[in-house]
């Protein structure tokens, strides 16, 4: 059977019906039975992180540039996007009613609501979300691409990772002292007063789209060039790759994702504070990514929801009273990662739709085109 | 030092626009001390004071990366826990300024060397993310371990009575103390007979090869995992002093108290050219003079900000830190 | 080999999804009131956190003694919320959507308070604070009372004006040295109602400097203060940052009286560092009204230790909360929230009744620490 031509952002239609039905699956079977606070820390916020995750994954992963500047860029992309939208939250509105199903009781074991609502939600409001988020991505981006090609040209591996370590602090002390500039952000005492509205399906769909655009770029002659820059620069640079460009463009667009991840996450909780994007946290990712296993994105993945299983869970889990030791039993199991296992859960392997395309190969001995071995036989024919 | 000021100033006179700036951040500082000259003294004085403490920690962190090319992130807490040491000594056992210095080194110096071998000794060999993860993972597990209640303590202990008694003297407008010459006197000390066994003694003359070139070390006899673990030890030593000093300066101890100041030292260690010895106290000395010279003219709040812009400038224009050795690393 | 260890991954993923499922089951009708006592049990205010809850639960407790409330016995569930807004919202969330309280005593700090007053308004639970004194916690940014949030202390405005009136009358002070954490609600706004109170009546401000929470070095600030040379040095903050300014503070040798506020109030004050300061509380245990006397001889019989004024005010939010539970005659927030509105009743702090911005009327008291312990001095009504 000739395989269907359809393409959408580079993938066949059974690749977005499957993802739909993973969100389907997630959204009204999964999610309906969980509290607010699991829901909330184990499936949203992972979503959020994994996204951060994959954008360094690109950076370190697969550029081999050590950046602890992540987090900076998650700062500026929730602060940015919060921003936007305390300004505006309260102006666009546009409900949209859309289609409700009653269901019946048979479904109602599977399904645990009592109807479903296709294409119900607030268009305007949904806009100025996406808009918002864009916003912050943007000027992530935008600032990640003056700083990086200011540091990137003279700085490498340790010394690169000390930089965006000092870009991090940077970030923070300037959300600090924010509310001399934008009084609405309240600097110190943490900005509230965003509305809440990062679902399940804004931060799917973010998560959806940076994992395809990664799988683009990394299977394309872009993503092999980046690889071969964390390989052997000099090797690349004697290939004629221009190792800057790629460094740069693979710090700007790993910051960018980190940017969208903090537009999402504001709008989460409803509630920023600079105290949070301290540089303790941002080594968060780089243990999500180590965890998973470096320049794996499916370890990425796998290793981010495991990790907020792990952070959130046992929040949950331990008795009361005994809630302290689940920062004990992290970095133990962090260490005994590390002396166990140190490429990470998958090492090198990826799993499913992330694996390497089979590119087609080029058969090794040119092979005589069999109608013109016949036409030459007669021809010949003596 | 003719040297080191020759290509500065070569530096400069190539680049005018830095010479320009550090003329004008110098005039508005001279500014000032004319304006009021005891406070900028007393200023000068205070940052000097942090300027040392952050040595003696920055040191840690130098030589631990000079000899396995490791920033030893646990380095912070195990200031931190040499903190805790004198604070348990000085107000249960109520041991004297001396015997509190010499358990606190004793202590941090055991568990520095118990780390190595437990947690870094195994990944030698493996990728340096490894290494860097793994000390991650011991600082956080010394922060939230020793949190617990049946440690020491999640909250913040204020630390009376101290193990000396406080004495200050007015000199000229500023205000001097015994603890302020106990640091400086104390911090110098111990610079110096660091600089002694690095740089005089045989034991030194080892973890300067070993630092060099691994391998060839070996081949030379000398015992390559014990100089490692000593140089841990003799960093530990010295953060375990450097705890103590900063906990009677500032009596407040909690878990993480390590953090920041871990930072800061490091950042010194760095600016300072991380691997260097006089480069990680000129640094120190400097960060600590930085920072409260823009507490006092700046603001409180923007402290690290000036701070790590002034690394990030000085890591762009030598990428190896001021006194650091140009890059050996493979392009 | 590799097979087994995928088969573990997949096995932990699907455990987790399950576990997940496994959420709360359709509960029956409660057979106790539940009700969630937030406040700082680690970290920098641990006393804070420990007297609200000692105090809350002598009062759970006498009344489960004399049959509970509504014929029902009180459950209560504890919370740390580290006086951090981040915290405080996930204890908040986690006590309301996890062990489904519908009553929240506490917190106690006020840039706790106001994120969790945002929650709980958001779900109808209802929240009485014993300490929380910024008045955003129970009127939030658009100047509309906050239906369900209540406190049983007085606000920041008045108690900036007590210290101020203070300083200019009794310590007849003309200049002021102001000291403020920016990161914190309660802290900044004090600093700014005693400033606003201080230069109405006459006085001068002379050195206003801001801090981070962060912070542990204060020579910079405390040099200046030197050189200002005021009559009195306020400092609002937390008692863990007074130990750390007064200290180094006598070290300088700052000679002016330090004052603050009820953020003193802790057995953990560091006696020698704020030797000679006066600060402003909701009571004193040297009252010599007969419900004082008898609740601290009861606390001291129960707990070993005279009560600060944070037990005494978990105390009577306890009993606000209860009482309003018994005048509206139901387990339903919704009445329960409206029944508090018009309570009256005698609280260990004073008469509780509130006004319409859901504050009581209460007079302070200033508290005069020499000779290593905290003496009272005097009583100032509002």
């Amino acid at each position: 059977m000739k395989k269907s031509r359809f393409r959408f952002l580079g993938q066949s239609a059974l690749f977005w019906l499957a993802v739909l039905a993973v969100f389907l699956v997630a959204e009204w079977i999964v999610m309906p039975r969980m509290t607010e606070f699991r829901k909330v820390g184990w499936i949203i916020f992972p979503c959020i992180m994994a996204v951060i995750a994959m954008g360094l994954n690109l950076i370190y992963g697969f550029n081999g540039q050590f950046s602890l500047g992540q987090w900076g860029f998650y700062a500026i992309g929730a602060y940015a996007a919060a921003d936007v939208t305390y300004r505006f939250a309260a102006r666009v509105t546009y409900p949209v009613q859309g289609i409700v199903f009653r269901l019946p009781p048979v479904l109602q074991r599977v399904i645990p609501m009592a109807q479903v609502e296709l294409f119900h939600f607030d268009a305007g409001k949904s806009a100025l979300l996406l808009g918002a988020v864009l916003f912050g991505g943007l000027l992530a981006g935008l600032i990640s691409l003056g700083f990086g090609y200011i540091v990137l040209l003279r700085l490498g591996s340790d010394y690169f990772g000390i930089a965006t370590l000092g870009f991090t602090v940077m970030v923070q002390v300037l959300l600090i002292n924010s509310d001399r500039v934008l009084p609405e952000t309240k600097g110190a005492r943490g900005m509230i007063g965003i509305p809440q509205m990062t679902s399940f399906f804004w931060a799917f769909i973010f998560l959806i789209v940076v994992v395809v655009v990664m799988r683009n770029i990394i299977y394309s002659s872009v993503g092999r060039a980046v690889m071969s820059v964390r390989e052997d620069e000099v090797a690349a640079q004697a290939m004629g790759i221009d190792t800057l460009r790629y460094k740069v463009m693979s710090f700007v667009v790993g910051s960018l994702f980190a940017g969208l991840a903090g537009g999402l996450y504001a709008h989460l909780y409803a509630f920023l504070s600079p105290l949070y994007f301290d540089f303790v946290k941002s080594f968060d990712p780089m243990i999500i990514i180590v965890f998973g296993g470096l320049g794996n994105m499916t370890g990425t993945i796998i290793a981010t929801f495991l990790w907020a299983l792990t952070v959130e869970g046992l929040r949950i889990w331990l008795p009361q009273g005994f809630e302290a030791w689940r920062f004990v039993v992290y970095p133990i199991a962090l260490l005994l990662l590390m002396l166990f296992r140190q490429q990470g859960l998958l090492g090198r392997r990826e799993l499913g739709f992330l694996r390497a395309p089979k590119w087609p190969l080029r058969k090794t001995v040119a092979e005589p085109i069999p109608e013109a071995a016949e036409a030459g036989a007669p021809k010949e024919g003596r | 030092m003719q040297k080191t000021l020759g290509r500065f100033t070569l530096f400069l006179r190539r680049r005018w626009y830095i010479a320009l700036i550090l003329v004008l951040v110098l005039l508005w500082l001279l500014n000032h001390a004319r304006q009021n000259p005891q406070l900028f003294a007393q200023f000068v004085v205070d940052g000097l004071r942090l300027g040392f403490v952050y040595a003696l920690v920055a040191l840690g962190y130098t030589m631990v990366y000079g000899i396995v090319r490791l920033i030893n992130f646990a380095h912070g807490d195990v200031f931190m826990i040499g903190a805790f040491t004198a604070y348990y000594a000085s107000t249960r056992w109520h041991w004297s300024l001396i015997p509190t210095m010499l358990l606190a080194m004793v202590v941090c110096s055991f568990l520095a060397v118990v780390i190595e071998r437990v947690a870094y000794k195994p990944l030698r060999e493996a990728p340096r993310i490894a290494a860097l993860i793994t000390a991650i993972g011991v600082s956080f597990f010394l922060e939230y371990f020793t949190a617990l209640d049946f440690v020491f303590t999640p909250n913040f202990i204020s630390f009376t009575p101290l193990p000396i008694k406080f004495q200050s003297w007015d000199v000229a407008g500023i205000t001097v103390s015994n603890i302020m010459f106990i640091v400086i006197g104390v911090s110098t000390f111990f610079l110096v007979l660091l600089y002694y066994i690095v740089y005089r003694t045989k034991l030194g003359k080892a973890m300067r090869a070993v630092a060099w070139d691994k391998p060839t070390a070996r081949l030379m006899g000398i015992d390559v995992d014990w100089v490692i673990s000593f140089t841990f030890a003799l960093g530990a030593a010295l953060a375990g002093v450097g705890g103590m000093l900063y906990v009677i300066v500032y009596p407040q101890v909690r878990t993480f108290l390590g953090v920041m100041p871990g930072l800061k030292s490091f950042i010194a260690a760095v600016f300072g050219g991380i691997g260097s010895i006089p480069g990680a106290f000129v640094g120190a000395l400097s960060i600590g003079m930085i920072e409260n010279l823009c507490g006092a003219y700046l603001s409180s709040t923007l402290r690290d900000l000036i701070v790590f812009a002034i690394l990030i400038a000085v890591l762009l224009y030598k990428p190896t830190g001021l006194f650091g050795e140009t890059a050996k690393e493979k392009a | 080999m590799k097979r087994k260890f995928w088969s573990l991954v997949s096995l932990a993923l699907v455990l987790a999804l399950l576990l997940s499922a496994c959420g709360p089951k359709a509960t029956p009708a409660p057979k106790s009131i539940k009700i969630a006592i937030l406040g700082p049990l680690t970290g920098a205010n641990a006393t804070f956190g420990a007297s609200n809850r000692d105090g809350a639960l002598m009062a759970f407790e006498e009344w489960n003694a004399k049959g509970g409330v509504l014929g029902m016995q009180i459950e209560w569930v504890l919370g740390d919320s580290q006086c951090d807004p981040k915290a405080g919202a996930d204890a908040a969330k986690k006590a309301i959507d996890e062990d489904k309280v519908k009553y929240i005593c506490g917190a106690v700090c006020s840039s706790e308070s106001i994120p969790i007053s945002q929650y709980a308004n958001e779900k109808h639970v209802v929240q009485v604070s014993g300490t929380s004194t910024n008045p955003k916690v129970t009127v939030d940014d658009a100047g509309k009372v906050k239906p369900f949030t209540f406190r049983v202390c007085f606000i920041d405005p008045f108690q900036g004006l007590v210290m101020a009136k203070f300083a200019l009358n009794n310590l007849k002070a003309k200049t002021a040295a102001v000291v403020l954490d920016v990161g914190n609600d309660y802290i900044k706004g004090l600093a700014e109602f005693f400033k606003q109170a201080f230069e109405a009546g006459g006085g001068k401000v002379v050195v206003w400097e801001s801090f981070v929470k962060e912070d542990t070095d204060f020579s910079a600030i405390l040099a200046k203060v030197k050189d200002a040379n005021p009559d009195v040095f306020f400092i609002p903050a937390y008692y863990d940052k007074v130990n750390l300014i007064g200290a180094q503070a006598k070290q300088k040798g700052i000679k002016a009286a330090l004052l603050g506020g009820d953020g003193w109030d802790s057995a953990d004050l560091d006696r020698t560092a704020a030797d000679g300061g006066y600060f402003s509380n909701h009571y004193s245990p040297e009252d010599t009204r007969p419900m004082v006397v008898d609740f601290v001889a009861r606390y001291k019989a129960k707990y070993g230790t005279v009560p600060d004024a944070l037990a005494a005010l978990g105390y009577d939010a306890a009993l606000a909360i209860l009482n309003g539970i018994k005048a509206a005659g139901v387990d339903d927030p919704d009445k329960v929230a409206k029944a508090i509105e018009t309570v009256k009743f005698e609280g260990v702090s004073g008469m509780i009744t509130f006004d319409p911005l859901h504050n009581p009327i209460k007079s302070a008291a200033i508290l005069h620490v020499t000779g290593g312990a905290v003496k009272f001095e005097a009583s100032v009504a509002p």
